[in-house]
């Protein structure tokens, strides 16, 4: 499955290590409005508080004239040292703390940290509390895509009406997992070997409605991205990222299969029940930011074909491995690396056990830390104006990437 | 299926030799072991992993750092002794004691996307906590490297030579100590007080108190 391209614009051409010198000035020359100051760069802060930045994340641009020359992203106005708080507490305490992530999407989260810890110590889960896990999983993809998709028209200055379109779409799911785990974005809701309480059929039943309803949403929704033109010239060919160096800069998630490479950690590592279910992966080809945007656009239609199977195949049982300590809870000594594919991309945890309560060592691989490698790659030789719907393609969290 | 890590091991040093490689077991249930790597071939020994068409290591997911400070060991080991008016030697167990020097560690979790295979992990050590705390950089084999070898030079000190931009990230660049060390101790300029007592006291002792596990980490500074 590819994506099309439609009218096609001529791409800048930048290079990462482009120096510019200064040119002499003759001092006795005014400075007309048309003479235009050759060479000479412009150092711009762009951000922390600028409303398309999503969240306090910073810029230092180097512009000619409106043309990006040198881009040097600065975070960590968020950072909390997520990583020392996680090695000064118990497992199980850094559990809701993981919410706090990606605040979009608290039940990945969960469960890239679930089953690290499972893979740690070996926990077995039961086969409901996967089939919950791979609902609740789909459902936060749903709702993290159909809002980007509402952020980036935003940031393209289509101020408001689609952003609202999604968030009522989202604002259904966040329904959910509320009546769920008893919060809308910080649920909290997995535990080592299972999930915290059982989904009722009254639940389920409502999931079910709302996944059902969600395609027509997704139809309307897609009418207003797939063939409008403002949107097409202002994405396609514009911050394009090659195969190789999308390999190589450790690029994952929808932005990787936008340059046409097939690697869904669903699909490879098979973690959960994934094997069990029929779904495709888009791949696009040319790696712009069009793509990216359909990329979200398709996985979104996957994520309800993996939803419907898994509502009609959910057996009864318990939710949870009773054998699981909850107090005490001391894995063997040893280490583990778990991942799992999170809307923004691959979400892993490196777990290092000295056989004490608490983790020696906890690290969180974020994945919209290391999609920012690139940022400047993709946006040299573009405009101001595209920086900000490149970093929205980009899709980060500030949360995430502070940590 | 990827090759296991005894054939991995054998492979880099029929092509790489000299290079040292160990493998570092793992005793936990996820038989995730891994391979240290030394330092002055560790950069040829990516190169390796990267582009050997069995294994094609192209992704680089996860790079971290570890912080282990000194320690001893105890280790149960048999003893071949001679006892006296016996003609045999006889076996002993014997309990001793290793002491490991406190060291940083650098940990690369490698996948392959074009065979679809992974994790091999490979792990790189400092020779101390000081001033010696610095390895090559993997970042010209891996670009994903870049952001997370300055994460660990912000939050570890460990310096990585012929990394293109050395510089703090997560913290401001004027901040001094390395946070996610494990005798890292948080500074207590929070809390004013001018005749310390109790908590506030036992804290500010232990602030002022020698480190000699940080003597000269603060010369560790970023390149220019």
């Amino acid at each position: 499955m590819t994506v099309s391209s439609g009218a096609k614009r001529s791409a800048v051409e930048g290079s990462r290590d482009e120096t510019f010198k200064l040119t002499p000035r003759d001092p006795s020359a005014p400075l007309g409005m048309t003479s235009r100051l050759e060479g000479e760069l412009m150092e711009v802060s762009m951000g922390p508080q600028h409303p398309s930045t999503h969240g306090v994340f910073r810029m230092n641009v180097a512009l000619d004239g409106e043309i990006v020359r040198k881009l040097k992203p600065v975070f960590g106005y968020l950072h909390r040292n997520h990583e020392k708080i996680g090695e000064n507490t118990s497992y199980l305490g850094s559990m809701p703390y993981t919410d706090r992530l990606d605040y979009f999407c608290s039940m990945t989260n969960n469960w890239a940290y679930a089953l690290s810890v499972e893979k740690l110590s070996g926990i077995e889960v039961p086969e409901r509390a996967e089939y919950l896990r791979i609902i609740l999983a789909e459902l936060t993809r749903l709702q993290n895509h159909a809002s980007l998709l509402g952020f980036l028209l935003s940031d393209m200055g289509a101020w408001g009406t689609p952003l609202m379109y999604a968030f009522r779409e989202r604002e259904k799911i966040l329904d959910l997992f509320e009546s769920l785990s008893g919060s809308r974005m910080m649920c909290d809701y997995m535990r080592f070997g299972g999930c915290r309480v059982d989904a009722t059929a009254d639940w389920l039943a409502r999931a079910k409605m709302i996944v059902d309803a969600f395609p027509k949403f997704l139809d309307e929704f897609e009418k207003l991205i797939v063939e409008n033109e403002i949107l097409i010239a202002r994405t396609q060919e514009v911050g394009k990222l090659s195969a190789d160096l999308a390999i190589s800069a450790g690029i994952t998630g929808p932005m990787l299969r936008a340059c046409g490479v097939n690697y869904d950690i669903r699909k490879v590592d098979g973690y959960g029940f994934y094997p069990r279910f029929k779904f495709r992966i888009p791949l696009g080809d040319h790696g712009d930011t069009y793509d990216r945007l359909m990329m979200r656009a398709l996985e979104m239609r996957e994520s309800i074909s993996i939803l419907k199977q898994a509502f009609e195949q959910i057996p009864e049982g318990p939710v949870i491995n009773p054998k699981v300590k909850i107090r005490a809870f001391r894995p063997a000594v040893g280490e583990a690396y778990g991942r799992i594919e999170a809307p923004k991309g691959e979400l892993g945890f490196y777990l290092i056990s000295d056989g004490s309560p608490n983790p020696y060592r906890y690290r969180v691989r974020p994945p919209s830390f290391i999609n920012l490698t690139i940022l400047e790659d993709l946006c040299l030789g573009h405009t101001v104006a595209d920086v900000m719907v490149i970093l929205g393609s980009v899709d980060i969290v500030m949360g995430e990437v502070d940590r | 299926m990827m090759e296991s890590l005894e054939q991995i091991k054998a492979r880099i040093e029929t092509n790489l030799p000299g290079a040292r490689i160990d493998i570092v077991p793992n005793p936990g249930p996820s038989q995730q072991s891994s391979l240290l790597v030394d330092n002055e071939h560790a950069v040829d020994v990516a190169r390796l992993l990267r582009t050997d068409p069995t294994l094609q290591l192209d992704f680089c997911s996860n790079v971290t750092g570890v912080d282990w400070l000194d320690r001893a060991v105890t280790k149960k080991v048999k003893v071949k002794r001679v006892v006296e008016g016996e003609e045999k030697e006889k076996e002993e167990e014997e309990t001793q004691q290793e002491k490991i020097l406190g060291h940083l560690e650098a940990v690369y979790h490698l996948y392959s996307i074009t065979q679809k295979h992974g994790p091999v992990i490979i792990r790189m050590r400092t020779a101390d906590r000081a001033a010696e705390a610095r390895l090559p950089s993997l970042t010209p084999i891996w670009r994903s490297a870049e952001f997370q070898e300055r994460e660990i030079f912000d939050l570890y000190g460990i310096r990585f030579d012929g990394h293109p931009d050395m510089r703090r990230i997560l913290m401001w660049d004027e901040f001094k100590d390395y946070p996610m060390r494990k005798d890292y101790r948080e500074p207590d300029d929070y809390e004013y007080e001018p005749t310390p007592h109790d908590d506030v006291l036992e804290k500010a002792k232990q602030h002022y108190a020698p480190r000699p596990q940080l003597d000269g980490a603060e010369n560790i500074t970023a390149q220019k």
